[in-house]
């Protein structure tokens, strides 16, 4: 198992910029999600890792050994496929053990490791088949086997689950979390679904446009976002964002826009007196909208017509209006509330999140 | 209604077929009828697929009193070369114009196209001129390379297009697996080729085995001869053996017809099926 350091990676495609001066450390045994839009740089970072493009300038490490110059079969790790590109004339048996017969190991070192791995990943009877013959699922587990059985250094997944309906997908999400605990090696996963970064990651690395806009644990990129862009990646359903001033009126600061006035406590927003007057944006989570009377603050309480209420089941997602200003809360299923009514509602104050509405970074601690 | 039309359809089109097949066959039979007929009779009008007093004496003749074998021999070692050459140096350059950028490739890619246009026997003479100038006149050699180069481009056009079907994380995988770039096209690009690198093989067999023009130019001498020359040796210019010249095309089948029958196995597409999300 390995570290992995990133120092100032940049990437173009003739002159086009994929990567901007990115630096990563990753520590030995971590499990490091990077996680962005599509076209973000994440894919490219992951192939740059592996030896599959090369850097135009910076340096990539591996166990603090420079492998810019190393071909990908000399870097010691392990990739799984957005495709799992399983070798189609090979049965599952000789597509896991490939990599070893390459490296020439012994023929009972082979049939152990690859039979240790088919027990992990509950391949055992589908060995002597075809990929053609296997269901998504299954061709996906033989190509995390493929990776296993190397003990390389590092796992690198590219988009892994993305390949897989979504029932198939949480049950591989859990295997792999499983995985991870056995295994406890050194991973780098690539994704753009939040879900799987948010469950997977010991830590999130939030990319977009080239360039790493946050990277933290999980809790700490869902609780303190340090751009509006991080707080609207993260999160589901997504953030609210409202555009609007610090205003001051007799000792308390207030958000205000033309069509909602919201009441900031100091302990949220110590530094208001400084940005009293100038553009903010404010982002609350559909989470952090309390529509229970019993628990609002009822001296600053809102109110707004419902929109439109989506029932999920055991939730429902309510769309509120004030003005031009459409909010988003959730609520318990079934509640009281319906179509064109009037709703009040108050916020979570402790969860709220202010970003300067010009640099769109973080301003509240 | 509906099952009606089926049939009719089915009638039609096996109707078009059974005349397709009848056109393809019937001058076959012919020659077979030909070339076992007796020495008096070549030249009769009847048309009994087996003729009376049907003898395999012009076979006979043909292998006794002629270089026949030889001439078959000579054949088959510059068609067997030439396609395993032309072949194996399809496979690669097309593998480059697959997978890599390079100055020039498309312009490349157009002017491979563009030799297809030139006929033949315009490239006659310059073969000819090449082959002298290279001291390799009615020798082996001299037409293996004429042969394999004129069904290079044919072929690396038929693999190139094949190869860009092969998704390219299937050689990224063996690269990570352990393989360099050309451990990868030799153990992942090539076997799932077959389909397209025997269509090449073929392609270039049959327009070796059945070449006339190149080797009326390059052979001289009666023993060095391929077949097509041999037989045409067989129409004199007072007389011609037609007896002998309807065995030996029929033998000349041989050799074509097991390879096809051969080959047709590997044929079958669709190996990729599988490798990754489909």
């Amino acid at each position: 198992m390995a570290s992995v350091t990133f120092k100032n990676i940049v990437k173009k495609y003739n002159e086009n910029l994929i990567l901007d001066n990115v630096s990563l450390e990753i520590k030995d045994h971590e499990f490091v999600v990077v996680v962005g839009p599509s076209g973000c740089g994440k894919t490219t970072l992951l192939r740059l890792l592996a030896g599959l493009e090369e850097i135009t300038s910076g340096d990539i490490e591996i166990d603090n050994i420079r492998v810019n110059d190393l071909p990908p079969s000399k870097r010691e790790i392990a990739m799984v496929f957005q495709d799992y590109a399983l070798y189609p004339h090979m049965t599952v048996r000789e597509n896991m053990s490939f990599a070893l017969k390459l490296r020439r190991f012994s023929r009972e070192e082979i049939d152990k490791r690859v039979n240790e791995a088919a027990a992990i990943l509950q391949l055992e009877n589908l060995l002597d088949r075809m990929p053609r013959q296997l269901s998504g699922g299954q061709r996906q587990r033989v190509a995390i086997g493929r990776a296993i059985v190397r003990k390389p250094k590092v796992f690198l997944f590219d988009e892994p689950l993305s390949n897989l309906d979504a029932k198939l997908r949480e049950e591989m999400r859990v295997e792999i979390a499983k995985l991870y605990q056995k295994l406890n090696s050194t991973i780098v996963y690539v994704t753009h679904d939040q879900v799987e970064a948010m469950t997977l990651a010991g830590r999130i690395v939030v990319m977009n446009k080239g360039i790493v806009q946050q990277n933290g644990t999980p809790l700490d990129v869902y609780r303190k976002p340090q751009n509006s862009f991080v707080a609207g990646f993260i999160g589901s359903p997504t953030m609210n964002f409202m555009d609007g001033k610090i205003v001051s009126e007799k000792d308390f600061f207030y958000f205000q826009n033309k069509d909602v006035k919201i009441f900031i406590p100091s302990f949220v927003f110590p530094e208001a007196q400084d940005y009293a007057g100038r553009e903010v944006t404010l982002g609350v989570r559909p989470d952090d909208i309390i529509l229970d009377s019993a628990k609002m603050d009822h001296a600053n309480k809102l109110s707004a017509t419902v929109e439109v209420i989506e029932l999920l089941g055991h939730r429902e997602n309510i769309y509120l209006r004030l003005g031009e200003q459409r909010i988003l809360a959730v609520g318990e299923a079934f509640g009281e509330l319906s179509p064109n009514a009037r709703a009040e509602f108050s916020l979570n104050y402790k969860n709220l999140h202010i970003f300067d509405a010009l640099t769109k970074k973080r301003i509240n601690p | 209604m509906k099952v009606n039309r089926k049939l009719i359809k089915q009638i039609l089109l096996h109707s078009g077929l059974i005349i397709a097949a009848i056109i393809c066959v019937y001058p076959l039979s012919r020659i077979f009828t030909v070339s076992i007929r007796p020495g008096d009779r070549i030249v009769s009008t009847d048309l009994a697929l087996i003729p009376d007093g049907a003898t395999f004496i012009s076979y006979l003749k043909l292998l006794k009193e002629t270089y026949f074998l030889r001439w078959l021999f000579n054949s088959l070692v510059i068609t067997v070369s030439t396609s395993f050459i032309g072949v194996s140096l399809a496979s690669t350059a097309a593998y480059a114009f697959s997978r890599f950028e390079f100055f020039g490739k498309r312009s490349a890619m157009i002017m491979l196209l563009a030799t297809q246009m030139i006929p033949a026997g315009m490239l006659i003479l310059p073969l000819f001129l090449m082959i002298m100038k290279l001291n390799l006149m009615n020798t082996y050699l001299g037409m293996i390379i004429a042969y394999s180069v004129s069904s290079l481009p044919f072929s690396i056009w038929i693999l190139k297009g094949y190869y860009d079907t092969i998704p390219k994380s299937l050689e990224e995988a063996a690269m990570v697996d352990g393989t360099g770039h050309i451990g990868a096209f030799w153990r992942v690009i090539l076997p799932l080729s077959t389909p397209a690198l025997s269509i090449a093989f073929l392609f270039n067999f049959t327009a070796a085995w059945n070449e006339y023009l190149v080797a009326r130019v390059v052979l001289f001498s009666s023993k060095q001869y391929t077949w097509t020359l041999g037989l045409f040796e067989l129409q004199g210019q007072f007389i011609t053996q037609w007896g002998m010249f309807a065995a030996g095309s029929m033998l000349v089948t041989i050799p074509v017809l097991a390879v096809f029958l051969y080959s047709s196995k590997w044929l079958v597409s669709g190996l990729t099926l599988g490798s990754v999300k489909g």
